[in-house]
Formats: structure tokens, C-alpha cells, sequence
């Protein structure tokens, strides 16, 4: 049965209402090359659910997932182990559901597990107050360049060369729409990031600067002077964390000056699944709530003086504000800050802090491996769990090479910077504790061989 | 000094080339307990008509326009960390910001304190 409740008389209605003359009219916006002309050639009409399962199972098959083969691919989502009871817990009838709580005070246990969740994010990226999550890292850091533009009603963006280019990508798409200026650059193959760029461009003009910490070659730097300049200057410092495992070993941004600290929260807890969904994290000084997106949930006490949830300051969200609500995200990515939460939860600081250990050690004893290949070169001094190889040759047919050898050998930046001649045999390599010595060996004897 | 009212619900008192605004008793009844308020900076250029402050309650969260056109020479601190003042002192210690008065003539169309308690009762 075909369940249609409108009629043709109610869509004509619809569309005069609008003054659109047809339902495809609605849809001029998408390119004339990106509409279908008309049914799909060759397609089938239908087959049996035995035969599409078997179909499809074929195809699955093609894939070299992650879990099967040494694998070395990080630049914004890391293969972790996740525990097997992250799964069974957030599976649990009481918890499962993607969506943000519009009904929210009749789910204490789904806001009080919002609240942890917030007190961990903020406890890792060093900030006073954290939300209840964003979509993923990309729109955590769009949404922060324009948090900075609200507050310091400025409208020039700079950009650090060591911002992902998926997320400077998705940050230049929105600003079409806001006018904002970004001030973005390329990153050179080189352990120097462009720290003196960014601390020459900032003026009185700029409402913040985005630094990613790792960047995206792996390099950690020093954000104080950054903080510092943008503090002169009345601009916002804005810190990106795409490997949040990376703050059980190094300072966070927070300690440091950032004003706004977003991030990835994939690598906790949230498994790659093919690039979503994830969890944006977001937080910043407490100066600066009024201003931030997406949800927030607080403690308080009830009328019997117990303990209890709610969403707050709500009056920042489009449900309240409309048109000036602080951003049109007003949900969160609640399933995952599920998962992001019990794994932190399972970890506790002790358990995040060896995790961290055990990453950055690998990572090491792997570059020590790696770097004796003739020909291959360290780019960066100073990493986590992801640093960059420049290697003799284009790196993005070596990764292929190395594929039909079974080896994911990391992320060439032929492929995150098209037609960059000066990146194209820079490759970076992530080395989590998933990567195991006999993996970097296969990972190495392999690279030499193709190399060769 | 003579004190205007304007239709949404602001009061503002002129002195000399200064003119204070505010929100009335009204407002801030119809409001209820105030938990926020955002007033411009020093040096704030408004139009009259344009964005001036927020004003957020328990119940909503309301703009405060700016009643004429001028530079904002000071917003109200205090509001910042005694929001409620607003609510016990809306016409008085309860103001939002000053600034300049450009244009005189902009007064013209406001309400007196009989015309506007008028309006309120006959809503």
C-alpha cells in the first residue's frame, strides 16, 4: 500500500502558495549537470532480498577494511580499539537514539549523560564549558569562526595552513553565504608551520585565527603566542583538535589561550564507519556561552532540593531566537557522545594518559622504522601519533601499490591537495595502538620494496 | 529632561544632547524575571530602528531597539551582573544604555507618559 497524503489539487495549492510552477522547480538551485535526465540506464527493476544480499555482499567484499590489513590512515579519523562494551552499552533500549532530547527534562538519565559528556569535553580541551556535541569536527569549526565573528563583530578569518582542507573546504562553502573573508594558505613539506604568518597577518580587522593542533602534517606547536597577539588585538583564538587521544599527552588548548577549542570526537569511542557520523566537539571560555551553538545542558536541583538535569540557556537556539539564534544547529550527535562518554568513562585519566603514551610510542619506533627506507625523509620533529614522510617519489601511487600489497600505508597529500606539485610525495602516517610492530614491519619491508 | 515612550515599549529620557533609554514597567512585567541583559559598547553607532540590546527572561528572549539614531556613549554595567534590576527599577537604575541625539526630530513621533499609559491600558 502507498501511504500519499497529499493530493494533486493540495501540491497545486502548495505551489501557487509559493509561486513555484512545478514540484521541479524547487530543485533549480542543483546544476543542470547534476539532475538526472530520466531513469538510470540499466538498472534493474527489482530482485529478490536473497539475491540483492548476495549482491551486495560481493561487493562489500571488494573492500580492504580497515580491520583486515596494516593500516596507517589518520589525517582526521583514527582507527582505535573500542571496547566491546561501548557497543553493548550505548545499544541499551533506554539510550538508543541518534537524536537530541526535545522533550529533554523527562530524560534525566539522557541529559545527565549529556552532562558527563560536556564535563569530559571540557576537561580535555581546557576550557570552562563545553556543549552537548556537534554533527562532526568540519561543523564545529565553521561554527566557531562564526561564534568568533558574532563576538568580536568582525568578519576576517584566518586560517591556518595546517587546517585540514576538508575543513578549510566546508568553512569556505559557508562563508559564501556570510561574507565572511578566510584567509587560507597551503601547508609547505617542511617541519616549520606557518605560526609567522599567522601572527603577521592578525589585526585589528581579524575576528579570529584557526590554528589545528596536531595540523594536519602531524606538527604540534606552541599556540601562547598566538593567544598572546590575538589577545592584543581583540581577535579570537580558535584551536582545532582532530585526535583528541593526542591531549592525554600534550598541553591542551585551552591551558594555552585558546578562546574556542573545537575538535573530531571520533577517535573515542566512535568507530570509523566509512566517515560518519561522528561527534563535533565544542567548548570555550564561559565569557563566550551566550554565543555558542547547539545545546547545553546544566545541573540544578528540583523543587525537593534533588539533583537534577535540563537543557540550558536555550534562549541561544533557533527553537527560541529563530533567525538569531546563535546557529541553525540546534541538536547534537547523541548516540556517539554516548560512546565518545563511556569510552572516556572507561579510560579515566590514567587510562587516556598510557592510551596517549602507547600511541605516541608506536608512532615513534615507527618513523625510526620508516625513516631508514632510502630515499625517505621525516618531515616533522615533533608529533603525536601522525607525522609526515616525504618520500622520494609521488606518494599517492605508492599508496596504490602499496594497497595490492594489502597495506593501507597512510594519506598521501597528492590526494588532500590536488595539484600541489610541492606536497605530492608527502605522505602522512597515523600509528595508533591498533598498529602492532609486525604490522609497521610488513608496512616498511613493503614501502622499501615499491619504493625500490 | 522630558521622557518618551515608543510603541515597543522604551522609554528614553532626553537631556541635552544625551538621551538614556530603558524599558518600561510594562515590559518588564510582561517579560517576567529577567536573567540577562546585553547592551551595547561605548562608541556603538545605532540607528534608529536597528538592533540595540537583548533582553532575555525566564519566559523569552526579546531585542531592544534603538528608539533613535545616535552613538552609544554607555551601556548600563551593572545589568551585566544584576540583570534583575530590571525588573525592580525598569524606569530608573534599571536603564539599558545612553547615547547621542543626532536628529532632534526623530523625538517627534514618540509618546508622552499620558499617551503611552493610554496606549498600554487599551491593550
Amino acid at each position: 500500500m502507498r501511504y500519499l497524503p497529499l493530493t494533486q489539487t493540495d501540491r497545486r495549492a502548495m505551489l501557487a502558495t509559493i509561486g513555484a510552477g512545478s514540484i521541479d522547480d524547487l530543485f533549480v538551485d542543483v546544476p543542470v549537470e547534476a539532475r538526472l535526465a530520466g531513469p538510470v540506464a540499466g538498472l534493474p527493476h527489482q530482485a529478490s532480498e536473497m539475491a540483492v544480499e548476495r549482491h551486495f555482499s560481493a561487493l562489500a567484499r571488494k573492500n580492504m577494511a580497515a580491520a583486515h590489513h596494516p593500516f596507517f590512515l589518520g589525517c582526521g579519523a583514527y582507527k582505535h580499539h573500542i571496547p566491546a562494551s561501548v557497543d553493548h552499552l550505548i545499544q541499551r533500549g533506554e539510550f538508543l537514539t541518534a537524536y537530541t532530547p526535545y522533550q529533554p527534562e523527562i530524560a534525566q538519565g539522557t541529559l545527565q549523560m549529556l552532562f558527563e559528556f560536556q564535563t569530559q569535553v571540557a576537561r580535555l580541551l581546557g576550557c570552562d564549558v563545553a556543549n552537548a556535541s556537534m554533527y562532526d569536527g568540519s561543523t564545529a569549526c565553521w561554527e566557531a569562526i562564526s561564534m568568533a565573528g558574532r563576538i568580536t563583530k568582525r568578519k576576517k578569518a584566518i586560517l591556518s595552513s595546517g587546517l585540514h582542507p576538508h575543513y578549510v573546504s566546508l568553512a569556505k562553502t559557508m562563508a559564501k553565504f556570510t561574507g565572511d573573508t578566510l584567509d587560507a594558505a597551503v601547508p609547505e613539506l617542511s617541519d616549520r608551520t606557518d605560526c609567522d604568518r599567522l601572527l603577521a597577518s592578525i589585526d585589528g580587522e581579524t575576528s579570529c585565527v584557526v590554528v589545528q593542533y596536531p595540523d594536519i602534517l602531524g606538527r604540534i606547536e606552541d599556540l601562547s603566542p598566538i593567544a598572546a597577539k590575538c589577545q592584543e588585538t581583540g581577535a579570537l583564538l580558535v584551536a582545532v583538535v582532530t585526535e583528541p587521544v593526542a591531549l592525554g599527552a600534550i598541553r591542551s588548548p585551552g591551558e594555552m589561550g585558546a578562546d574556542i577549542v573545537v575538535g573530531e570526537g571520533q577517535s573515542i569511542g566512535v568507530g570509523l564507519q566509512f566517515g560518519g557520523p561522528y561527534v563535533g566537539l565544542f567548548a570555550c571560555k564561559e565569557k563566550f556561552v551566550r554565543q555558542m551553538p547547539g545545546r547545553l545542558c546544566g545541573e540544578t536541583v528540583d523543587a525537593e532540593g534533588k539533583r537534577g538535569f535540563v537543557l540550558t540557556l536555550s534562549t541561544r537556539e533557533q527553537h527560541i531566537r529563530r533567525e538569531k539564534a546563535t546557529s541553525n544547529i540546534c541538536t547534537n550527535a547523541g548516540l556517539c557522545a554516548l560512546a565518545f562518554s563511556i569510552h572516556m568513562t572507561l579510560l579515566g585519566e590514567r587510562g587516556l594518559r598510557d592510551l596517549a603514551a602507547l600511541n605516541h610510542a608506536g608512532a615513534v619506533a615507527a618513523a625510526d622504522r620508516l625513516v631508514k627506507i632510502p630515499g625517505v625523509e621525516l618531515v616533522n620533529q615533533s608529533f603525536f601519533n601522525e607525522f609526515t614522510l616525504k618520500l622520494p617519489k609521488e606518494a599517492r601511487p605508492v599508496i596504490r601499490a602499496l594497497a595490492e600489497c594489502k597495506v593501507l600505508g597512510g594519506v598521501s597529500l597528492g590526494r588532500l591537495y590536488p595539484g600541489e606539485a610541492a606536497l605530492e610525495n608527502g605522505l602522512v602516517v597515523a600509528v595508533t595502538e591498533v598498529a602492532t610492530r609486525e604490522d609497521v614491519e610488513i608496512f616498511a619491508t613493503m614501502l622499501e620494496e615499491v619504493l625500490a | 529632561m522630558s521622557r518618551y515612550f515608543t510603541e515597543e515599549h522604551e522609554w528614553i529620557e532626553v537631556d541635552g544632547a544625551i538621551v538614556t533609554v530603558g524599558i518600561t514597567d510594562y515590559a518588564q512585567s510582561q517579560l517576567g524575571d529577567i536573567v540577562f541583559v546585553e547592551v551595547p559598547a561605548a562608541g556603538t553607532v545605532l540607528k534608529k530602528g536597528g538592533d540595540a540590546a537583548v533582553v532575555e527572561s525566564v519566559k523569552a528572549a526579546s531585542d531592544v531597539y534603538a528608539p533613535v539614531t545616535g552613538t552609544v556613549t554607555e551601556g548600563n554595567g551593572a545589568l551585566e551582573g544584576d540583570p534583575a534590576l530590571v525588573n525592580s527599577d525598569p524606569e530608573g537604575d534599571g536603564w539599558f544604555f545612553k547615547l547621542t541625539l543626532s536628529d532632534a526630530s526623530e523625538l517627534d513621533g514618540l509618546m508622552d507618559e499620558a499617551t503611552y499609559k493610554a496606549f498600554v491600558a487599551g491593550l
